[in-house]
């Protein structure tokens, strides 16, 4: 049922500027029609510019070619665990090009952008009527970006109360991003385990808690896939403690309509527009995120943030508590009008049986998985399922990375590896609600196919994959020698 | 719903096989009292309906398509040629992550080594990573990255002149790690941020001089004096540069920069209302340890086929956690794509000539206003392709009367920002303000 394919994918057109030819260009301007101003003084002058030179169908050869190199959603199952790889529907897009929304300046008058604004201003609400958190910034430009506006506001909240804080406690289960961002807003991070049923050991969070804390990032459902159970206790222990909870929204996928954050005792709640609310991942952003926080830290928002007056609407910047400004300007609004398109296109409802599906998917997979592979923490879970592959590294030497190259051979993008670190040999699959039965069955089949394959011919498996124009790089000698730009016609490469 | 592929008789199946009864019992471990509320959001609609919505939306702005503007400060209007959305709407592009498996993502690779290739190249930089979210946020970590570099020293000096939406977020970032800021005032006369007053600012605990290039105020920095006075110092140089003007000036690195930084937007971007942009930090090969962001390097495979991979990593969260250089994961490939196909588009010629005609429109344009009694120009240095006037109103009655009277989309009332320049007009002419346009303004600011 399951055999291997063809992936498709090209082999690697020149560089361009292997490609280049003095004296070729790509784009031609209006010619320029005022007269020529004195130069400026030579000594502010550059000489020499290398850039490649190139006609416009050779640019677009060149990058039809490269484009043709990469495996996408749309290409077929793109499994990736807590990245969301949802279908992105194509309206967004369309919408999103307008030339009233696409070509608007940030600083143009409010009354000439009020269409924009009421926008911006509708997302905050829906997004906080989602979160259960009513003040909403939309200025965070990823979900790390909404990260450090939460661990920022904690900060301030501290010290508004005029209380040193030093401590952020974070789950071992926590993606990489939360420590990272509790070190950029100054606080030592201190890692609280996981449980023996998957969600956080109550006992060890209470041990930690103590008046150096100044809160708890918690990623729910985790990055087990498991909804943290005792999350109305946990987050009232921290709040006992004085501490505040910040929930790391990169799971929404599976809560939209289950139940909300703020509900739960959550504080701050970031969301990815680019997960949950179907914004394309463009090979790695732009993203948006979007933080949402309870009235109490309201004040404490990155400037402006977007109010109404009857039937205007404007940025208010009078935030004499905030934490100051995350970007400039007000974010990546152009997804935002992505992000605001989806969540029309689905209405509240939609939006409920999305997250439904999600968990149904990712069970579904948990379920026909279990006896192939080990589940670390075998209950239901929610968007997505995290299974070990000890087992099979044990007895047949082939580990987990050689069953996601060779997924690749079966024309699945793999899965996320080696995370949670918590879990050895980690496959952390997340299906979203956008893939069928059918292709799940196929997931499943080729899974087994594999497994199969590892007994029998594990050095099929291990030098895999065996369908793509490249295979393995070595990546150790990439990074002892980095050679990390092209070098120009002269110089050492 | 129009996403979701599934029947009722594939969920039952499904549920089956999970061996539950309903879709409800998966959510069992949700506390119940909290479970499915009911949410006040609107109905969904049909894709033709989101359509018109989106229409009737897009059509309460006064969009760059039916108007002429002459707002700059940090998001320019430059043309964006028809190849970029073309080739960036390719779904191998669009709907693809972070590559993560490099044997299935050479063309995300590939890309990202060219950016980094033409981003050193264009700053005289030896290395760019890609990417920040934007050029704020990207001057932001280059300060917290000079003070890694600078172990010991806790002030950062950053020029008045720089963007004021920048030090605020430069104000932000740093405030988590408890690094001071000091401000180095601009010269009242020039409108230029003077070696004098940088050697003034700085002491023994500055681990960086920020200065902007050309500034806020559109003035050119003499960025090699800066440098010097901030190696003086024993500080970093660090230069947030419009990627456009470095096709006609001396770039940061052949001006003692340590690094550079910048907002991508201007190399094609449409405006978007501020956002998505890039943000670009490009620096000298002993630094790139604690660079931010990713970057992509050179590899082989087994047979000695060239390919690329993300390279470096332990400088990144995921590996690294809370000694990582950044927390930043998502960053702005696809707009970095973007860049990518811009510059390759133009090339040096091509780059030069927007250049040139920014610098030259600009020109036209401060020339047919200082015609005009009762305008001046508060400054002295030379610009590039934006500069400040003194207009004879209010800059917000102006730019009102402007839109009211003319459609225009006037320049930016520098009152609004805390600088002490009140009644003070920043003006901005591009590639894209044709003559007739220029003197259209300066028709209607005379009248």
């Amino acid at each position: 049922m399951a055999a291997p394919v063809d992936t498709g994918l090209l082999p690697a057109p020149p560089l361009l500027f292997e490609q280049s030819v003095p004296g070729r260009n790509g784009v031609q301007l209006a010619p320029l029609d005022v007269p020529r101003s004195a130069l400026l003084p030579d000594e502010l002058l550059r000489t020499g510019l290398p850039l490649p030179e190139l006609s416009e169908p050779e640019v677009v050869r060149h990058f039809t070619n490269t484009s043709r190199r990469n495996f996408s959603v749309d290409q077929g199952f793109y499994p990736l665990g807590s990245c969301t790889m949802k279908y992105n529907p194509k309206i967004n897009d369309r919408v999103a090009d307008l030339p009233g929304l696409a070509a608007i300046h940030p600083y143009q008058d409010e009354a000439t952008v009020q269409g924009a604004l009421r926008l911006l201003w509708e997302l905050q609400e829906w997004l906080g009527e989602i979160a259960g958190l009513p003040a909403v910034s939309l200025q965070p430009s990823a979900g790390a970006h909404g990260e450090l506006t939460g661990a920022l506001i904690i900060r301030a909240y501290h010290e508004a109360a005029g209380r040193q804080r030093t401590t952020m406690l974070v789950p071992d289960s926590a993606h990489g991003t939360n420590p990272a961002t509790a070190a950029m807003a100054g606080y030592r991070a201190r890692t609280v385990p996981t449980g023996k049923d998957g969600s956080l050991d109550f006992a060890a969070l209470q041990d930690a808690l103590g008046d150096d804390v100044a809160g708890l990032m918690i990623t729910n459902p985790n990055t087990l896939g498991l909804f943290v159970e005792g999350i109305t206790d946990i987050a009232a222990a921290v709040h006992e403690a004085g501490g505040l909870v910040y929930m790391d929204g990169a799971n929404m996928n599976a809560m939209v309509g289950v139940a909300r954050p703020g509900d739960l005792g959550t504080d701050i709640l970031h969301f990815n527009l680019h997960k949950t609310f179907s914004v394309p991942h463009g090979g790695g952003g732009p993203g948006a995120g979007a933080t949402a926080v309870t009235a109490e830290l309201a004040p404490f928002l990155p400037p402006p943030v977007v109010c109404r007056d009857g039937d205007r609407y404007r940025h208010d910047y009078r935030r004499p508590r905030s934490i100051g400004r995350v970007r400039a300007f007000y974010g990546n609004f152009n997804n935002a009008v992505r992000g605001y398109a989806y969540l029309r296109s689905l209405g509240g409802d939609g939006l409920a049986e999305m997250s439904r599906l999600a968990v149904l998917n990712a069970n579904y997979l948990r379920a026909a998985l279990a006896g192939d592979l080990e589940l670390p923490y075998p209950r239901i879970c929610k968007h997505e399922a995290v299974f070990s592959a000890r087992r099979v590294a044990k007895d047949h030497g082939v580990r987990t990375l050689d069953i996601a190259k060779r997924l690749i051979d079966y024309g699945i993008h793999p899965p996320t590896i080696y995370f949670p670190l918590i879990v050895p040999e980690a496959l952390m699959v997340e299906p979203t609600e956008t893939e069928s039965k059918h292709t799940l069955d196929h997931f499943i089949a080729a899974l087994r196919a594999i497994l199969a394959e590892a007994a029998a011919t594990p050095e099929l498996v291990r030098a895999a994959p065996h369908s793509t124009p490249i295979g393995r790089l070595d990546e150790a000698t990439a990074a002892r020698r980095p050679v990390l730009t092209w070098p120009l016609p002269g110089d050492r490469p | 719903m129009r996403y979701t592929p599934h029947t009722e008789a594939e969920i039952a199946a499904m549920l089956d096989a999970i061996g539950v009864y309903s879709i409800d019992e998966l959510f069992a471990d949700v506390p119940r009292e909290h479970r499915f509320p009911r949410l006040d959001l609107p109905d969904g609609l049909s894709e033709q309906e989101v359509a018109a919505l989106f229409r009737d939306l897009a059509a309460r702005n006064g969009s760059m398509d039916a108007h002429s503007c002459f707002l700059g400060a940090g998001a320019y209007h430059h043309y964006t040629p028809a190849l970029i959305p073309h080739l960036l709407f390719r779904s191998e592009f669009y709907t693809a992550y972070t590559p993560y498996q490099p044997e299935v993502s050479q063309g995300t690779l590939q890309t990202i080594f060219e950016f980094q290739t033409m981003i050193a190249r264009l700053f005289g930089m030896e290395v760019a990573n890609a990417s920040m979210y934007d050029g704020s946020t990207a001057l932001a970590e280059a300060a917290l990255m000079a003070a890694r570099l600078r172990r010991g020293r806790g002030t950062i000096a950053v020029s008045e002149a720089v963007h004021p939406e920048y030090r605020e977020v430069l104000a932000t970032y740093l405030s988590g790690i408890g690094l001071r800021i000091v401000t180095i005032p601009f010269d009242r006369t020039t409108g230029r941020t003077e070696p004098e007053a940088v050697a003034a600012a700085i002491d023994s605990e500055t681990a960086a001089v920020l200065v902007q290039y050309p500034n806020f105020l559109g003035a050119i920095e003499p960025v090699a004096e800066l440098s010097e006075a901030a190696h003086a110092g024993g500080a970093l140089s660090v230069v947030s540069a419009d990627p456009v003007a470095q096709a006609m000036l001396r770039p940061p690195g052949e001006l003692g920069a340590d690094i550079a930084t910048a907002e991508g937007q201007p190399l094609g971007l449409p405006l978007f209302y501020g956002g998505p942009y890039v943000g670009l930090l490009a620096t000298s090969m002993r630094n790139v340890r604690q660079m931010p962001g990713r970057l992509a390097g050179l590899a082989q495979d087994a047979d000695g086929r060239r390919g690329f991979v993300l390279t470096l990593k332990p400088r990144e969260q995921d590996i690294r956690r809370e000694k990582a250089t950044s927390n930043i994961c998502t960053n702005e490939a696809l707009i970095a794509t973007a860049v990518t196909i811009y510059l390759a588009a133009l090339g040096p010629a091509g780059l030069r000539e927007v250049a040139d005609q920014c610098y030259h429109r600009s020109h036209h344009l401060a020339a047919r206003l200082a015609e005009l009694p009762g305008i001046d120009r508060p400054f002295t240095a030379p610009f590039f392709r934006e500069f400040v006037v003194r207009p004879p109103l209010p800059p917000a009655q102006l730019n009102r009367r402007l839109w009211e009277r003319e459609g225009i989309i006037g320049g930016l009332d520098l009152g609004r920002f805390d600088l002490g320049l009140e009644g003070c007009w920043l003006l901005t002419a591009t590639e894209m303000n044709s003559r007739a346009a220029i003197d259209r303004l300066v028709e209607a600011v005379a009248s």
